[in-house]
C-alpha cells in the first residue's frame, strides 16, 4: 500500500482554522493610529473612520466575486462617477425622486453588470480589456449626460445612506447609517459566496473553468452573475459616497483598483478560485487605516497613490512566495 | 482532448494573418464614403491623409513598445502614466533652455529604462501577475508624479518642438521618426536573436526555457524596450504641447488604446504571434476612426463612448473565434 | 561496438506524494543501438525519461553519461550534454518555421544580425539526412503541419543538436500506418549514425521491427531484460505478469446485461463518422484504438461538449442529441475526463466542493450549499466514507490528495446524481496499481446497479480485463467487436489497421 494512509479519527477533525493575517494588519493599523491620535478611539472618531471606509468595503466585497470567478472589474469606478452624476440630474432638487432614482440606478448597474459579462463570455474578451472599455465608454455617458460640468446638487433624502448619523445612543453615542448598510450588506455578499450554490460555483469557474463545464455547472450564467453582484456593489457604493462627496465626473475614479488592492489585501487569489468576503472587507478597512495613518504623518494626498501601488504589488508578490512555500 | 486537436481546421488561422489588412481596407473605405458622402473631399489627399497619421505619432511610439510586451506574453499598463511623467520631467529639465534638451532626453531615457527593468523584475522575480505589477508601477508613477506638479509646468523650447512641428513639406520629423521606430523595431524581431527569443518565450515559455533561453531576461528586456518607447512618446507630446502636465497620458488613455491598436494588428494577447506591421496597421485604423468621427461632426464625449466600445469590439473580433476560456 | 554505455541509469527511486513511481531501476543504453523501454501506461516509463532529461531528480540512484556522472538539475543540462527527448506533447512554437524551431535558443548569427540563410540550408541539409527534406520545407510554419510532420521537426531538432542520446516517447501514438513506416525508418538511420535511442512503446510490432534490446518496466520495476530482441510473448508475459482475476472485478453474466439505454445511429461530426452504438445497462464497453482514433470525441459528442452533427441519439428511446455537457447531464449522461488535474478537478477546493459540484451545479442557485435536490454534506460524506477515499479531512483541498483519491471523488460527483449512462475517459491514468482496482470494482458495481458504462482507455490489457464488450475505433469510426477477454493482438490489429500479424 503506497497511498498516504491516515488513522480514521484524525479525518473528521477540522484542520487548526488559519486565520487570514490581513485581520493582524488591520488590528496593528488600528493600534497605531490610536496611539497616534488618541481621539480615534472616541465613538466619533472610529465610527467616522467606518463610514469613510464604508463605500470601499462593499465595493471590494462585490469586486471580489469577480476575481473569485477569474477576472477582473475595472468599471466599477465609472459606475459610481454614473451613479452620482445620474442620479443628481434625475433627482432634479425633488427629494420624492430619491427611491425611483436609486431603483434606476441598481437597474444601470444591473445592465452594466449584464454586458461585462456577456461581453466577456460570449465574445472571450479577458475582462481587463472588457471593464476598461466599459470604464472609458461609462466615463463618457456621464459626461455627455451632464454635459461635461455636473449641475445639481443630490438631495438629503439622497445622502441619507452615506452621510446621517443616528445620534444619542447609549454605549457608541452614534451610529452612522453607512456602517448599518455596510453591515446588512456585508452580510448579504457573505452568506452568497460562502453559504450558497452560486458562491461555491463562483470558485468553481474561477479555479477551473473547464472542469467546471464539464461538470454542468453553467459557467457563462455563473460569470456573469458575478459581474452583476460587482456592479450593483458598485452602485450601492456610488450611493454611499454621493453622500459626502461632490457631485462631480471623477468622483469614481481610481476605486478600481483600491477595490481590487483591498481584495488582494484580503488575500483573494488573483485569476481566481479563492477569496473571503470578511476578509476582502477587512482589506478596504485595512487600505483606509493605512491612508488614515499617511494623513496623521503629514503626507500630502497623492503619496497615498504611491502606497497603494506598492502595497497592490507586494501583497500579489508575498502570495506568490507563500504559495511556492506551501506548494501549489 | 487530444483526439480532437489532430485534426483542428486551419483556416481560422489564415485568416487571422489578413484581418489587419482587411480592417484596414476597411477602414480606408469607410473614411473615402463618408468624406464623399458629407461633400468634405478637400479630405481625400495624400497629404491630409499623411496629417491624420499625423496626429497618432504618441499612440504609435507607445504602441511600438506595447507589441514588445504583448509578444512576450506580458502587459504594460503604466505606459499612460509614465508618458505624462517623461512629459513633465523633460519639460521642467529644459525650463525653455535649448542648452538642456540633450540632458532631458537623456533622463527621460533613464527614467524610461529604470521603469521598464523595474516592471521587468517585479514580474519575473516576484512572479507578480503583469497586469497587477504594471497597474500598481502606474500608481507610483502617477502618484510621484501629482505629489509634485498639479499643472503644466516646466517649458519646452522652440528647439525641441521641431519634433513635433518640424518636417519635410507635409512630411513632419515625428512621422519620420515613427517610421523609422518601426522598421528598427522589425529589424529587432525579425533579424537577433532577441527577437527571436520574445517569440518563443510569449509562445511557449516552458519550451524556450528547455531550449536553453533565459526567459526571465527576455521578459525584462521587452519590458525596457516597451517603457523607453513610452518615454519616447511623453518626448514627443512635450514638444507637440510645448509643456509638460501630468495627466495628458491617462487624457489619451495610452495604456488601453495602444493595447487595443496591438491587439487590431493581429498580435494575440496570449503571445508569441504578430508583429511589428499588424501594429503599424492598427495604429492607421485609430487614426483613421477619429478622423471619420472629425468628418462626421461626433461631438467629444460622444466620440469617447464610440471609443470604448470599438477598443472592446476590436478585441472581441479577433477573440471571438478563439475556443479557449476566458475571464 | 563498444560495451560500454553511452548512458546508464543506476538504481533509480522516486516517490511522489501517495504513489511510488520509480523503485530501483537500472537501464543502459549503447551507441547505435535502439533500445526499446516497455511497460504499460503508468509503469513508470515517463518517470524514468524525466529523470534522465532532468526533470525531476531522482530519491536515489545516479546516472553516467560517457562515464561521467551527470545528475542533470535542469533539462537544459541534459540537452547540452547531448540528450534529446522527443516528448508526445511537442516543445515546438506552432507559430515560428521550421528552421526557426530548430535553431531554438541557438540561432546562427553573423555579428549581431541572424543568419537566415544558414538556418535555413542547415535545417535543408539535416531534414535530409533522414530523408525529409522532400516533405519538409524550412519555411513551412509548424502549425500548418500534420502531427507526424511535426515529429520530424522534433527529431530534426535533436540531430542538429549533435544529441548522442534520443529519447522517443511513444512516437507512433498519432502516426497512421504509411507515417510509422517512415518513422522507422528514420529511427534506423540514426541508428547507422551511432546515436543511442531510448525507445518507448507498448506496441510488440514496434519492438521486434526496432529493438536491439529491451527493458519491461511494471509498477515502477524491471521486470525483466534481454539483450537480444525476445519473442514478443515474453515481453507480453514480463509486462502483463500479474493474476488478471484478482485484479479486475468478474465481468457481468448474461442476465445482468438489460436492454440498449443509450443508441446512436449514424451519428458524426468533423472529428466522426459512421457511428452506430448501442449501451446497455449493467454492461462495461470498452472502447480501444490508437491515439486520434475518435474515442475522445465519441465521448465528447456523447457528453454534448462537442455535438453530433448528423445522426441520431436516443436515451431509453427518447431524443438524446445533447447540445452541451448540462444538458447530457440533465438527460443522465455523466463523464470523467481523462485529464484529472485539467479537466475534472477545481484543486483550490475541498474534498466535500469537489464531490458535490454537479449536485450544486443542479441546485437553485441561492440554496444552501449545505443540501440540495441531490446531495447534502453528510450524505455526501457517507458517499465518500463508503468510497474509502483516504484524506486528513473532507475540508481539506483536493490537491493534496493521490490520484487514486481523487479519482474517487470525481466518481463521487456523479454517483450523487445517479447517471443512467458513465462515460469514464482513462479512469486510471497516473494512479496507483492498487488504487486501479478499487477503480475496476467501483465500475463493476456501478454497472450491476443498472448504469451503462462506457470506458475508454489506452492500456489495452486494461479494456481487456474491465470491458464486457470491447469497441475498436479508428479513423473517426468503430471499425472492431471483441467480447471480453478478447486477445491483445487482435485490438492492436483492428486499432492500427494493419494487415500482418506482428505479436
Amino acid at each position: 500500500m503506497t497511498e498516504q494512509t491516515l488513522p480514521h479519527a484524525d479525518r473528521r477533525k477540522r484542520q487548526l482554522p488559519q486565520i487570514n493575517p490581513v485581520y493582524f494588519v488591520l488590528a496593528a493599523l488600528i493600534v497605531a493610529i490610536v496611539v497616534m491620535n488618541p481621539a480615534f478611539a472616541e465613538p466619533t472618531g472610529y465610527m467616522n473612520f467606518l463610514k469613510r471606509a464604508a463605500p470601499l468595503a462593499i465595493l471590494a466585497a462585490g469586486q471580489l466575486y469577480v476575481i473569485v470567478s477569474g477576472g477582473f472589474d475595472l468599471s466599477v469606478g465609472s459606475v459610481i462617477t454614473l451613479v452620482v452624476v445620474g442620479s443628481s440630474i434625475l433627482s432634479n432638487n425633488d427629494p420624492n425622486s430619491t427611491w425611483w432614482v436609486i431603483a434606476t440606478m441598481f437597474a444601470i448597474g444591473a445592465g452594466v453588470g449584464l454586458i461585462n459579462g456577456l461581453v466577456v463570455c460570449y465574445l472571450k474578451v479577458p475582462s481587463l480589456i472588457a471593464t476598461l472599455g466599459m470604464m472609458i465608454t461609462l466615463n463618457g455617458v456621464a459626461f455627455m449626460w451632464s454635459g461635461g460640468s455636473p449641475r445639481g446638487y443630490l438631495t438629503d433624502q439622497f445622502r441619507f445612506f452615506g452621510r446621517v448619523n443616528i445620534s444619542d445612543l447609549p454605549l457608541i453615542r452614534i451610529l452612522p447609517v453607512a456602517l448599518i448598510v455596510l453591515i446588512v450588506l456585508g452580510f448579504a455578499l457573505y452568506w452568497l459566496m460562502h453559504r450558497t450554490n452560486l458562491g461555491r460555483m463562483i470558485h468553481a469557474i474561477g479555479d477551473n473553468p473547464r472542469a467546471a463545464n464539464l461538470a454542468g455547472v453553467p459557467v457563462n450564467r455563473v460569470r456573469i452573475l458575478a459581474f452583476i453582484v460587482s456592479s450593483l456593489s458598485a452602485v450601492a457604493a456610488g450611493i454611499m459616497l454621493g453622500g459626502f462627496a461632490g457631485v462631480s465626473t471623477d468622483v469614481g475614479t481610481g476605486y478600481e483598483l483600491q477595490a481590487i488592492t483591498a481584495a488582494v489585501l484580503g488575500g483573494a487569489q488573483l485569476l481566481g478560485g479563492r477569496g473571503s468576503v470578511p476578509a476582502a472587507i477587512a482589506g478596504a478597512l485595512t487600505l483606509n487605516a493605512i491612508f488614515t495613518l499617511l494623513n496623521f504623518l503629514g503626507l500630502p494626498q497623492p503619496i497615498r497613490q504611491v502606497v497603494q501601488g506598492l502595497i497592490l504589488i507586494a501583497a500579489v508578490a508575498v502570495a506568490m512566495q507563500r504559495r511556492k512555500h506551501t506548494g501549489r | 482532448m487530444t483526439d480532437l486537436i489532430a485534426t483542428r481546421p486551419k483556416l481560422a488561422f489564415r485568416f487571422d494573418r489578413w484581418a489587419p489588412a482587411l480592417l484596414l481596407a476597411i477602414a480606408l473605405l469607410a473614411y473615402v464614403v463618408i468624406a464623399l458622402y458629407t461633400g468634405q473631399t478637400q479630405y481625400l489627399t495624400v497629404d491630409n491623409l499623411i496629417s491624420v497619421l499625423g496626429r497618432s505619432i504618441a499612440l504609435g511610439i507607445t504602441a511600438v513598445g506595447q507589441t514588445f510586451a504583448i509578444l512576450v506574453a506580458s502587459i504594460d499598463l503604466s505606459v499612460a502614466s509614465l508618458i505624462s511623467a517623461v512629459s513633465v520631467l523633460t519639460s521642467v529639465i529644459m525650463n525653455g533652455n535649448p542648452a538642456m534638451v540633450l540632458p532631458a532626453i537623456a533622463a527621460a531615457l533613464a527614467l524610461g529604462l529604470v521603469v521598464g527593468l523595474v516592471n521587468g523584475l517585479i514580474i519575473t522575480r516576484l512572479e507578480v501577475n503583469p497586469l497587477i505589477a504594471t497597474l500598481g508601477m502606474s500608481l507610483i508613477i502617477q502618484g510621484c508624479l501629482s505629489a509634485f506638479v498639479s499643472n503644466f509646468a516646466g517649458s519646452v523650447p522652440p528647439e525641441f518642438q521641431v519634433f513635433a512641428y518640424g518636417g519635410f513639406g507635409s512630411l513632419s520629423y515625428s512621422l519620420i521618426f515613427l517610421a523609422l521606430l518601426a522598421v528598427a523595431a522589425w529589424f529587432v524581431l525579425r533579424h537577433t536573436r532577441f527577437g527571436s527569443d520574445i517569440y518563443a518565450v510569449g509562445g511557449n515559455k516552458d519550451a524556450a526555457r528547455v531550449a536553453g533561453i533565459k526567459t526571465a531576461r527576455v521578459t525584462i528586456g521587452a519590458h525596457i524596450l516597451c517603457s523607453l518607447c513610452a518615454a519616447m512618446a511623453g518626448l514627443y507630446l512635450a514638444s507637440r504641447l510645448r509643456s509638460g502636465a501630468p495627466w495628458i497620458g491617462s487624457d489619451g488613455v495610452y495604456d488601453l488604446e495602444s493595447i487595443a491598436v496591438v491587439v487590431i494588428g493581429g498580435t494575440i494577447l496570449a503571445g508569441g504571434r504578430g508583429g511589428i506591421w499588424g501594429t503599424m496597421a492598427g495604429v492607421i485604423i485609430f487614426s483613421l476612426i477619429d478622423s471619420i468621427f472629425n468628418l462626421a461632426g461626433v461631438d467629444a464625449f460622444a466620440k469617447q463612448v464610440l471609443r470604448g466600445i470599438i477598443i472592446v469590439a476590436a478585441v472581441a473580433f479577433y477573440a471571438v473565434r478563439s475556443k479557449r476560456l476566458v475571464a | 561496438m563498444s560495451d560500454t554505455p553511452v548512458i546508464a541509469m543506476a538504481h533509480i527511486s522516486k516517490s511522489f506524494p501517495g504513489v511510488r513511481a520509480l523503485n530501483d531501476v537500472s537501464f543502459a543504453c549503447h551507441a547505435g543501438q535502439v533500445h526499446a523501454l516497455v511497460g504499460e501506461n503508468g509503469a513508470g516509463k515517463s518517470t524514468l525519461i524525466k529523470i534522465l532529461s532532468g526533470v525531476y531528480r531522482p530519491d536515489a540512484g545516479n546516472i553516467v553519461l560517457n562515464g561521467a556522472n551527470a545528475n542533470f538539475k535542469h533539462p537544459v543540462e541534459s540537452l547540452r550534454a547531448g540528450i534529446s527527448v522527443i516528448y508526445q506533447e511537442f516543445s515546438l512554437l506552432p507559430e515560428r518555421t521550421v528552421a526557426q524551431n530548430i535553431f531554438l535558443g541557438r540561432e546562427p548569427r553573423k555579428g549581431l544580425v541572424l543568419d537566415h540563410a544558414a538556418m535555413r540550408s542547415e535545417t535543408r541539409r539535416v531534414l535530409d539526412l533522414f530523408g525529409a527534406g522532400a516533405r519538409v520545407s524550412p519555411d513551412a510554419l509548424v502549425a500548418d503541419l500534420d502531427v507526424a510532420t511535426q515529429q520530424m521537426v522534433e527529431i530534426a531538432k535533436a540531430i542538429s543538436l549533435d544529441a548522442r542520446v534520443v529519447v522517443m516517447d511513444e512516437p507512433t501514438a498519432a502516426l497512421n500506418e504509411a507515417e510509422c513506416e517512415v518513422l522507422f525508418a528514420t529511427v534506423d538511420k540514426l541508428r547507422e549514425r551511432g546515436t543511442a535511442i531510448i525507445y518507448i512503446t507498448h506496441r510488440m510490432r514496434e519492438v521486434t521491427r526496432l529493438a536491439d534490446r529491451v527493458t519491461v518496466l511494471k509498477d515502477g520495476e524491471v521486470a525483466a531484460h534481454f539483450d537480444t530482441p525476445p519473442a514478443p510473448d515474453a515481453i507480453v508475459r514480463a509486462m502483463v505478469g500479474r493474476d488478471i482475476a484478482d485484479y479486475y472485478a468478474p465481468p457481468a453474466t448474461q442476465a445482468e446485461i438489460g436492454a440498449p439505454v443509450l443508441s446512436v445511429r449514424n451519428g458524426g461530426n468533423a472529428f466522426l463518422r459512421h457511428i452506430d452504438l448501442d449501451l446497455r445497462a449493467g454492461e462495461i464497453v470498452g472502447f480501444a484504438g490508437i491515439q486520434g482514433a475518435g474515442r475522445v470525441a465519441l465521448a465528447m459528442a456523447l457528453f454534448g461538449q462537442v455535438p453530433f452533427t448528423t445522426g441520431t441519439v436516443t436515451l431509453n428511446g427518447a431524443n438524446a442529441a445533447f447540445a452541451n455537457p448540462r444538458d447530457a447531464i440533465r438527460g443522465g449522461v455523466g463523464l470523467l475526463p481523462g485529464d484529472r488535474k485539467a479537466e475534472a478537478l477545481v484543486l483550490m477546493q475541498s474534498v466535500r466542493d469537489n464531490g458535490l459540484l454537479t449536485a450544486r451545479a443542479f441546485s437553485p442557485l441561492v440554496g444552501t450549499q449545505k443540501s440540495n435536490a441531490h446531495a447534502s454534506l453528510s450524505s455526501m460524506d457517507a458517499l465518500l466514507d463508503q468510497m474509502q477515499v483516504k484524506a486528513a479531512s473532507y475540508e481539506q483541498d483536493i490537491k493534496f490528495l493521490s490520484g487514486g483519491n481523487q479519482q474517487k471523488a470525481v466518481v463521487a460527483r456523479w454517483l450523487a446524481l445517479k447517471p443512467k449512462v458513465l462515460i469514464f475517459v482513462e479512469p486510471t491514468r497516473g494512479i496507483d496499481v492498487n488504487a486501479k482496482a478499487g477503480i475496476y470494482h467501483l465500475m463493476r458495481d456501478l454497472a450491476r446497479a443498472g448504469t451503462a458504462i462506457m470506458m475508454i482507455s489506452s492500456d489495452l490489457p486494461e479494456v481487456i480485463g474491465a470491458a464486457d464488450r470491447i469497441v475498436v475505433m479508428r479513423a473517426g469510426t468503430i471499425v472492431a467487436e471483441f467480447p471480453h477477454g478478447a486477445a491483445e493482438t487482435d485490438l492492436m490489429l483492428a486499432a492500427t489497421g494493419e494487415t500482418e500479424v506482428a505479436a
